[in-house]
């Protein structure tokens, strides 16, 4: 979606100046108290309907994370993990998983194709698939394990944080549909304001450790979480304990930095080439991605 | 719900047992998260599963499904016995202190006057003692053991926490700790919301587990008090809005009843439901009732009903017994009944033991269903594989699908659980040849009204004298039925202070029900939506959310009945003397004239504290009655029953009586029951956050959210039986079998009860063989076909089955 072009503040593969005319504008965020979820899935069907995709009708597959992962045609997921540590409570953790909208993004970093990803004044990391050449490497590039290629188009695909609804003004599809106040969205400074209350009073319960999820290796994040075991983030469903970009992407960029020397031609070239090669590339993508994900 | 959703934020304690809030009601959920959020208030659950509301709760404990009197019955005890109750509430609200019939008594798990022939109770014996002055005796210093609360405090001494313990299987102290935490909001400042649904009504105890937690709350004085109340989240839209018009094979509008067969007479069936008080100085609002029930008849036959016809008395059908959906589809499977007219029900998926349902259908010479879907009733004479296993050659059943609309397809207004009547309006058209509901009934109405004017009948009046005055007669409007319900003035109405002035003149709508008369000159479709559409309009269309206490009392939001009152016995908020018990939860008081404040009093507006007016005002004691008399079939006071079905086999507190001995049992289903013995697992049904019933599997989104039939099992019964999760199961009762994926988890975990190890498995409904989910079994092959004693809603929560791999 290209509802922003005026408040671009990096773009894939890109040397030029994006435009930014209007100068600073405020960082928005996602806050996703896990403490508040109940796992409804409301986010998830409304996701689906603002953005107009449709999954299959799947299986069950003993657990009650359905669909059980992320997908092109699903931009968001609840994982739902049952902890009882020795001697401890039982607990259903129940986590939204979606993108971050990372500040510092490892997809946009890795992406070599100019203008498929960019990143808007306000933080919101958006996905361009009318550039996107296939190539996976933002899933790669991906702390968080989040992009998915579709098997239809071959391009890359999650959630927008509703960039289109926040241009003009609206809080994200999720936002508006939860029913428990547990996704909140408003400028990042609010949200770290409003997280803070929200963790004095988990505090007040017995969670010591409650805490904001908002992991400095990606620069900080414009989803996060409020986590009522903060020091263990992994519990909830492996959620990085400490996620950075990888650095499979620092060497792609060392190789890419001579390269882009040489001018826009090349890179249009080089993603020619990608786009031809697109098949056997995809293939394997999706065998990588398969492998990955069957654990889930 | 005696008080309202947005009321559950002025809690300080939050109970969902009987119910799973979070994930029935994920949207009336937001206001425990606001609750605890904003008043820091604390959740516990109560269930045999670790349920999504159990994931938000701040305190978990399990119980065995089916034992919550049991539970409840402890929880009374525990508070009478560590003093743990608002004395002067339960001294001057409730019917404590009433005297009880000297031969009333209880013993070895049967009330006095049980006839098992009948599997029914003679209930003389369970009444007051009345003074010569015709009034209920009363002992203020509740020291005679004859009063009710040391009948009370006797009949729940058994409820030891060891006892209960036994019987639920909840650990001793995860019991006594919730028993410290409800005891805490015996504070006149603090309040305990209970938040219940069907967990508590599908038993054939359903009706005695509320009661019990009714008892519960008087004793702590939290009914009437923002923030307290027990609160019934109803499920199905418009299941509130059934029950208000009257919906039941018993029930008129307004919660007026049908006269039974003995009642020929007007007068003595009015006599009868306008309860003089029973105590001096007493409203006891019933005695309303001929004002009510006159103006129905008028709103129904018009100028046919008159004071020399008792209003058209005679029109209305006398029961010999209560023809609820059990009795019926029994009277059907027993070849008795041949035609049966279906609309927005689908009892092949929701009603217990599919098997029985399908084989009474199969009887009957037609079936008509009106909905909006094609259900699985209306084709439960195809073949759908293992799912619906019929032979279609051998069914001769004519079906008539008419399909109808949806909410959404039309005007209208439902009532949601906080009584509240919300008008909404038609989003789209609807689909093909589908009609509003009323344009169906109408057009059957029309044809049968024709056939009874030319070929008259044995007693055609009842049908030709039905007042049909809608614009359009073939498609009445639900503006013109909502005005209807209503109701209007057939004569100008004067002031009863002032004759010679007018205040509504003949042909206007009423304000409320207060203006009703038992002349004939109004009409009031409902006497309890009075007051929703007015001269001043629409008054369900409201949409104003001002609320100036910050408590909720949005008194511009809609219409709730009765008289836009938001939360019900509000007087019982204050104390005798007319003050808030708390200062912060102050939604009315007496301003030393009236009764004034944010919300509407559910009391007479002008009587002084020291007039001694109770605040239980429908009652004829004016008090909450603890000791509930012959209001209820089974017993004055809740005591545990095991379900029908029971994992023990006995009932521990009285082994003689092991089931609820007042339950009506048809012969066949009685030996369609299972024992432990064949099916040694606790199984409860129960819905998903991800659909509604049997629609949603409709429609795609919900379908891939939820795609395909499980159960779940706790992890030491799958090791049992080497199962995992993802597995196929095939899950048994003595009704049928159903195969589903399961799924294995640490949220449901053996109970020990009584010496004994018992296991859980759940059911989720939502399944069938008609949408676009993957086709499935429906789940109510298993359940048991027998009903709770007062209402009869099937036990649809607790029975056993077997499990093994498929």
């Amino acid at each position: 979606m290209a509802s922003q072009s005026l408040d671009i503040a990096r773009r894939s593969a890109t040397t030029t100046q994006p435009p930014n005319v209007r100068g600073d504008v405020p960082k928005v965020a996602k806050l996703i108290d896990i403490s508040k979820c109940i796992g409804c899935k409301a986010c998830q069907a409304a996701c689906m309907e603002w953005n107009d995709y449709r999954d299959k009708v799947g299986t069950c597959n003993g657990t009650y994370n359905n669909p059980p992962d992320l997908d092109a045609d699903q931009w968001t997921v609840m994982r739902f993990t049952e902890y009882e540590p020795e001697g401890g409570k039982l607990e259903w953790l129940i986590r939204k998983d979606g993108c971050m909208h990372c500040a510092d993004p490892g997809c946009l970093k890795a992406c070599p194709a100019p203008g498929a990803i960019v990143q808007y004044g306000n933080g919101i990391v958006d996905f361009h698939e009318e550039h996107c050449i296939g190539c996976g490497y933002c899933i790669t590039g991906c702390p968080f394990d989040i992009p998915r290629l579709s098997k239809k188009d071959g391009k890359a695909y999650k959630c927008t944080l509703c960039s289109d609804r926040v241009a003009v003004g609206l809080e994200p599809a999720c936002i508006k549909s939860c029913p428990t106040g547990a996704l909140v969205f408003g400028t990042k400074d609010d949200m770290i304001h409003h997280a803070e209350g929200r963790i004095a009073d988990l505090n007040s319960r017995g969670f010591a450790q409650a805490a904001l999820y908002d992991p400095k290796g990606v620069g900080g994040t414009h989803v996060m979480y409020v986590l009522p075991h903060g020091d263990k983030p992994e519990i909830y469903d492996r959620l990085p304990k400490d996620p950075g970009i990888s650095p499979w992407v620092s060497v792609w960029k060392g190789v890419t930095k001579p390269i882009l020397g040489l001018g826009l031609g090349v890179i249009a070239l080089g993603g020619f080439i990608h786009y031809v090669t697109k098949g056997p590339n995809e293939a394997d993508d999706e065998d990588a991605k398969e492998d990955k994900h069957e654990r889930r | 719900m005696t008080n309202h959703w947005v009321d559950i934020k002025n809690a300080n304690l939050v109970l969902i047992m009987g119910g799973n809030a979070a994930e029935a009601h994920p949207c009336g959920f937001k206001w425990v998260t606001e609750a605890k959020a904003h008043k820091g208030a604390q959740l516990i659950v109560i269930d045999p599963r670790f349920n999504r509301s159990a994931a938000m709760a701040d305190y978990y404990a399990p119980i065995r499904t089916g034992t919550d009197i049991a539970f409840l019955g402890g929880v009374i005890h525990y508070l009478l016995s560590h003093d743990k109750i608002n004395h002067e509430y339960v001294k001057a609200y409730t019917n404590a202190g009433y005297l009880v019939n000297s031969a009333y008594g209880f013993e070895d798990g049967l009330f006095t006057g049980y006839e098992p022939a009948k599997r029914a109770y003679d209930k003389s014996t369970w009444s007051y003692v009345k003074g010569p002055d015709g009034y209920v005796e009363v002992d203020a210093t509740m020291t005679d053991p004859r009063c009710v609360m040391n009948l009370m405090k006797a009949h729940y001494a058994r409820y030891t926490p060891e006892v209960v313990s036994n019987i639920c299987g909840t650990p001793q102290d995860q019991f006594l700790h919730v028993c410290e935490m409800i005891a805490e909001t015996s504070a006149p400042t603090k309040t305990l919301t209970i938040m219940y649904a069907l967990g508590w009504t599908q038993h054939t105890v359903g009706t005695q587990m509320i009661r019990t937690a009714a008892m519960v709350q008087l004793l702590l004085g939290n009914i009437g008090m923002a923030g307290g109340g027990v609160n019934a989240l109803r499920g199905h839209s418009n299941i509130q809005g059934l029950t208000d018009l009257g919906l039941m094979s018993n029930l008129l509008p307004g919660y007026m009843t049908l006269p039974m067969e003995q009642e020929t007479d007007f007068q003595k069936y009015l006599e009868v439901r306008a309860l003089k008080p029973l105590r001096p100085g007493q409203l006891s609002y019933w005695q309303n009732y001929p004002k009510f029930h006159v103006s129905l008849m008028k709103a129904w036959y018009g100028d046919a009903a008159t004071k020399d016809n008792d209003y058209a008395f005679d029109y209305l059908p006398k029961l010999d017994k209560i023809y609820d959906i059990l009795q019926v589809f029994e009277l059907m499977h027993q070849g008795k009944m041949n035609g049966y007219f279906c609309q927005g029900f689908n009892p092949l998926a929701s009603f217990p033991n599919k098997a029985k349902i399908g084989g009474a259908l199969a009887k009957l010479k037609y079936l008509v269903v009106i909905d909006p879907l094609a259900t699985e009733t209306s084709e439960f004479w195809q073949n759908f594989g293992p799912y619906n296993d019929v032979d279609p050659t051998k069914i001769q059943t004519e079906v008539f699908r008419l399909p109808s609309t949806c909410f959404a397809e039309e005007n209208g207004s439902l009532v949601n659980s906080s009584r509240w009547l919300q008008w909404h309006y038609q989003g789209a058209d609807p689909p093909g040849e589908a009609k509003a509901d009323p344009e169906i009934v109408a057009g059957i109405f029309l044809k049968l009204r024709e056939l009874y004017r030319k070929e008259g009948g044995a007693f055609p009046d009842p049908i030709v004298n039905l007042t049909w005055n809608y614009a359009i007669p073939a498609a009445p409007h639900p503006e013109e039925l909502a005005r209807e319900y209503n109701g209007r003035a057939l004569a100008d109405l004067t002031d009863p202070a002032d004759p010679t002035k007018v205040v509504l003149k003949a042909g206007q709508q009423l304000d409320s029900f207060a203006q009703l008369k038992d002349d004939g000159s109004t009409a009031c479709g409902c006497w309890i939506f009075s007051g929703a559409w007015t001269e001043k309009g629409n008054i369900m269309a409201r949409r104003d959310t001002a609320d100036p206490s910050g408590l909720g009392e949005t008194l511009g939001w809609a219409f709730a009945w009765p008289a836009n009152r938001r939360i019900l016995y509000n007087r019982a908020s204050c104390d005798p003397a007319g003050k808030p018990w708390d200062p912060r939860r102050d939604i009315i008081h007496w301003n030393g004239s009236k009764w004034v404040g944010f919300d509407v009093p559910d009391f007479k507006p002008d009587s002084a504290p020291a007039q001694d007016m109770g605040p239980f005002i429908m009652q004829p004691e004016g008090v909450a009655r603890f000791f509930t008399l012959d209001k209820v079939i089974d017993g004055p006071f809740p005591e545990h029953y095991e379900p029908f079905e029971t994992p023990i086999s006995t009932n521990p507190l009285h082994p003689k009586v092991v089931s609820n001995p007042a339950a009506r049992v048809f012969k066949d289903d009685l030996e369609a029951f299972g024992t432990a013995k064949d099916f040694p697992y606790a199984a409860t049904t129960y819905r998903l956050t991800e659909h509604f019933h049997f629609w949603t599997k409709h429609a795609k989104i919900n379908a891939i959210l939820q795609p395909e039939q499980f159960v779940e099992i706790g992890e030491e019964l799958a090791k049992e039986k080497g199962l995992k999760a993802g597995d196929q199961v095939m899950v048994r009762s003595n009704r049928g079998f159903l195969k589903a994926v399961a799924v294995v988890t640490k949220r449901i975990k053996p109970l020990t009860v009584n010496g004994k190890t018992v296991h859980t498995v759940g059911v989720p409904i939502h399944w069938g063989f008609k949408g676009v989910a993957k086709n499935g079994y429906i789940t109510n092959t298993l359940t048991p076909y027998v009903g709770d004693a007062n209402v009869q809603t099937p036990e649809f929560k607790s029975f056993l089955v077997d499990i093994e791999k498929a």
